[in-house]
């Protein structure tokens, strides 16, 4: 009882701030809500038993992906007003998408269940450990059969970044770094002067 | 699968990864003044590569012995084959680039590290027995040629091409991934052994599909007609030493994987992909001798030249004989020494700023002013024309010979046919060189290692290439020989 109860809870909120994160007129306002979708669609992710991919969204979506989000609402000019002109009349337009859509899902799901796609078996060699919640599963087999595969993906995300530095990073000329070490150094004779001016004249640096 | 034993195959990759991260680290910490000294060192770690490789293609190495990660990895001697070669056209990109970014002040201390990865990138696609560890691999070499492609930052069209190369790139990966993801849902598995026992017998419409959409984004990856339109816009406007690493190395590691995937995966079912290939081959050869017609920047032309030795290589894979794919890294071999002459031979011409001479017209009349350079580029031009004495023409006659002793005679006989078509614009070039007006403009120095490098890639398309013939002919039927053992 209480689990159809938090699915029509989780299910209830993901919609309705999903509809908001489109309605909002702040673009911010829409992030925030956008937030609160994802973390509605990790508590069912929870429910169905998939946590791994429910701390997946909370992470990657919520703690990368919808701060992304918000630093380019927040950094870029965009004229949101502007881009929501124009509602009325490319309206027919969505329509029609929304609907080819759903024709393709009522297609899909019809095609499936009336057993026309024969999928292949699944070899069994990603099976889950007996027992075992899914992280772990998953955890087992990324770091035994999947080790080297593990190993080279790391190698391709430090290529992304070394990329992203050559292509971006540039020396400044001309540019005054605090040297922490110059500042301990500094004594204080070498930094004040004791001047003694004549009366009625400034005093000579 | 014992683990030490799976590490000891893998030897070259560990290295390559590692040496790359010590070697990014020197780069952090020493700056650009190391950046020869990184370049010298990378080309040190690929030669070593190099002679690690060597023992298992010499010796055929193939069966469960060279099965690494549960087989996901396979060193045999295929992969070897191909990364000999990938090696040989890395040390290429390393030798050739420093004088060239130097010219631009633009030389930096993450060339050779970036060349270095993608070595590493195309090494684990090549040795690939997984689609995982296929992705895996070519996204590696993908993401450092992008940057690669940019890496002239102060040139706007180094700028272009990187970002075409990576829009189209990305569009490819997802197209490719969209192919495995079906491939994987219609027959349960990623390995590529599985795949083949899964789809013996009838092939579900949802597999085909997969092998559609697979082949298409491998396409783009080797620049097969229809997915080449990005190769000249991207080879004309990376700088010239990455252009040649483009047009060598992630051609061989992109045609091995194509062939890993055609003959190991879907091995089963040769007629469902036979005629894409066939199609991809024809039209290939045709746009790439007709595109290359008008073009009056030798870089371009080049560009073409490639797409046009792509269609012939993939003769060699419709047929799909072991004799077909044995003939197919010949051809890769001779290709990868014309393309790395041609191109070292387009660094070598510089006016007397040093700046690049690149159009046509430009290299009017030199075989007067310089005789030994347009002798070379002659060489180079013939070569890839397919012209008898010289060495290009073996490759192209012992893939006609496999796909008509497969039963593909008019493919073979188009083939024949659109090589004469370009014939026409290799030899144009000649004819510039050595019967038109000298223009003049063609005046700098190259150093002696370009000059070391032309004359290797010389002497290895010259008639003394014959020589080489039954060594290499039998060190690639072994390898071909891997990829036909599951039939």
């Amino acid at each position: 009882m209480i689990q159809v109860l938090a699915f029509y809870l989780f299910a209830a909120l993901t919609i309705a701030s999903a509809t908001l994160v489109i309605m909002a007129r702040n673009p911010v306002h829409s992030v925030l809500w956008l937030i609160v979708a994802f973390f509605n669609a990790a508590g069912l992710m929870v429910l169905v038993g998939a946590e791994f991919i429910a701390m997946l969204l909370v992470i990657v979506y919520v703690g990368a992906v919808a701060v992304l989000f918000l630093f380019v609402v927040m950094m870029l000019d965009i004229d949101f007003a502007e881009l929501r002109a124009g509602f009325v009349k490319n309206f027919p337009l969505g329509m029609l998408i929304a609907v080819v859509l759903a024709a393709e899902l009522v297609l899909g799901i019809g095609a499936y269940r009336a057993g026309s796609l024969e999928l292949g078996t699944p070899d069994g060699s990603a099976a889950p450990l007996l027992g075992k919640s899914n992280i772990e599963s998953i955890g087992a087999l990324l770091y035994t059969k999947y080790l080297f595969l593990f190993e080279s993906a790391g190698i391709i995300l430090l290529v992304a970044m070394i990329g992203a530095i050559v292509l971006t990073h540039r020396e400044r000329k001309g540019t005054r770094p605090q040297i922490i070490s110059k500042q301990v150094r500094r004594r204080p004779e070498d930094a004040t002067v004791n001047v003694k001016p004549e009366v009625g004249q400034g005093v000579q640096l | 699968m014992d683990f030490a034993a799976s590490l000891k195959l893998i030897a070259p990759e560990l290295l390559m990864s590692v040496s790359g991260l010590v070697l990014l680290l020197v780069s952090a910490w020493v700056g650009d003044k190391a950046s020869r000294a990184i370049s010298v060192a990378a080309a040190v770690v690929l030669g070593a590569c190099f002679f690690l490789v060597a023992p298992a293609v010499c010796s055929g190495a193939s069966g469960p012995d060279t099965l690494a990660f549960g087989g996901q990895f396979s060193a045999d001697a295929f992969a070897g084959l191909a990364k000999l070669m990938i090696f040989a056209a890395g040390g290429a990109a390393l030798v050739i680039a420093p004088a060239f970014f130097e010219r631009f002040n633009a030389m930096r201390a993450e060339y050779p590290v970036l060349i270095l990865f993608a070595v590493l990138g195309m090494s684990i696609m090549v040795s690939a027995r997984d689609l995982i560890t296929l992705y895996i691999g070519l996204e590696l070499n993908s993401l450092a040629a992008y940057v690669l492609a940019a890496f002239l930052r102060t040139d706007d069209r180094s700028a272009e091409a990187g970002l075409k190369y990576f829009v189209l790139g990305a569009l490819a990966s997802g197209i490719l991934l969209f192919g495995m993801s079906l491939t994987y849902g219609f027959t349960g598995t990623t390995s590529f052994e599985g795949i083949r026992v899964a789809l013996n017998g009838e092939m579900a419409m949802g597999a085909l599909f997969g092998l559609i959409f697979m082949l298409a984004g491998l396409a783009f990856k080797i620049s097969a007609v229809p997915f080449h339109m990005w190769t000249p816009d991207v080879y004309e406007g990376a700088p010239t030493p990455v252009t040649a690493f483009f047009a060598s190395a992630p051609k061989v590691a992109a045609l091995a994987l194509t062939m890993r995937v055609t003959l190991e995966a879907f091995g089963a079912q040769d007629d469902a992909w036979r005629q894409i290939v066939i199609f991809a081959a024809i039209a290939s050869i045709v746009i790439g001798a007709l595109g290359a017609i008008g073009q009056s920047n030798l870089k371009r032309l080049l560009a073409y030249s490639s797409i046009n030795n792509v269609g012939f290589i993939l003769i060699g894979l419709a047929a799909g004989t072991p004799a077909g794919a044995s003939a197919m890294l010949v051809y890769l071999a001779i290709y990868v020494a014309m393309t790395v002459g041609g191109f070292v031979a387009v660094l070598m011409l510089k006016d007397e700023n040093g700046n690049s001479v690149e159009a046509i017209a430009d290299i009017a009349g030199l075989s007067r002013t310089r005789p030994a350079l347009a002798f070379c580029l002659m060489l180079v031009m013939f070569s890839l024309a397919g012209i008898p004495p010289l060495f290009g023409f073996w490759g192209k006659f012992v893939v006609f010979q496999a796909a008509v002793n497969a039963g593909f005679v008019a493919l073979a006989a188009i083939g024949i046919a659109a090589s004469v078509i370009g014939a026409f614009y290799y030899i144009k070039v000649v004819k510039v060189m050595y019967f038109d007006e000298p223009a003049d403009v063609v005046k700098g120095e190259s150093d002696w290692a370009h000059w070391a490098l032309l004359a290797i890639s010389a002497l290895a398309i010259s008639p003394l290439g014959y020589l080489l013939t039954p060594w290499l002919g039998n060190l690639a039927d072994k390898a071909a020989a891997v990829l036909f053992l599951g039939v």
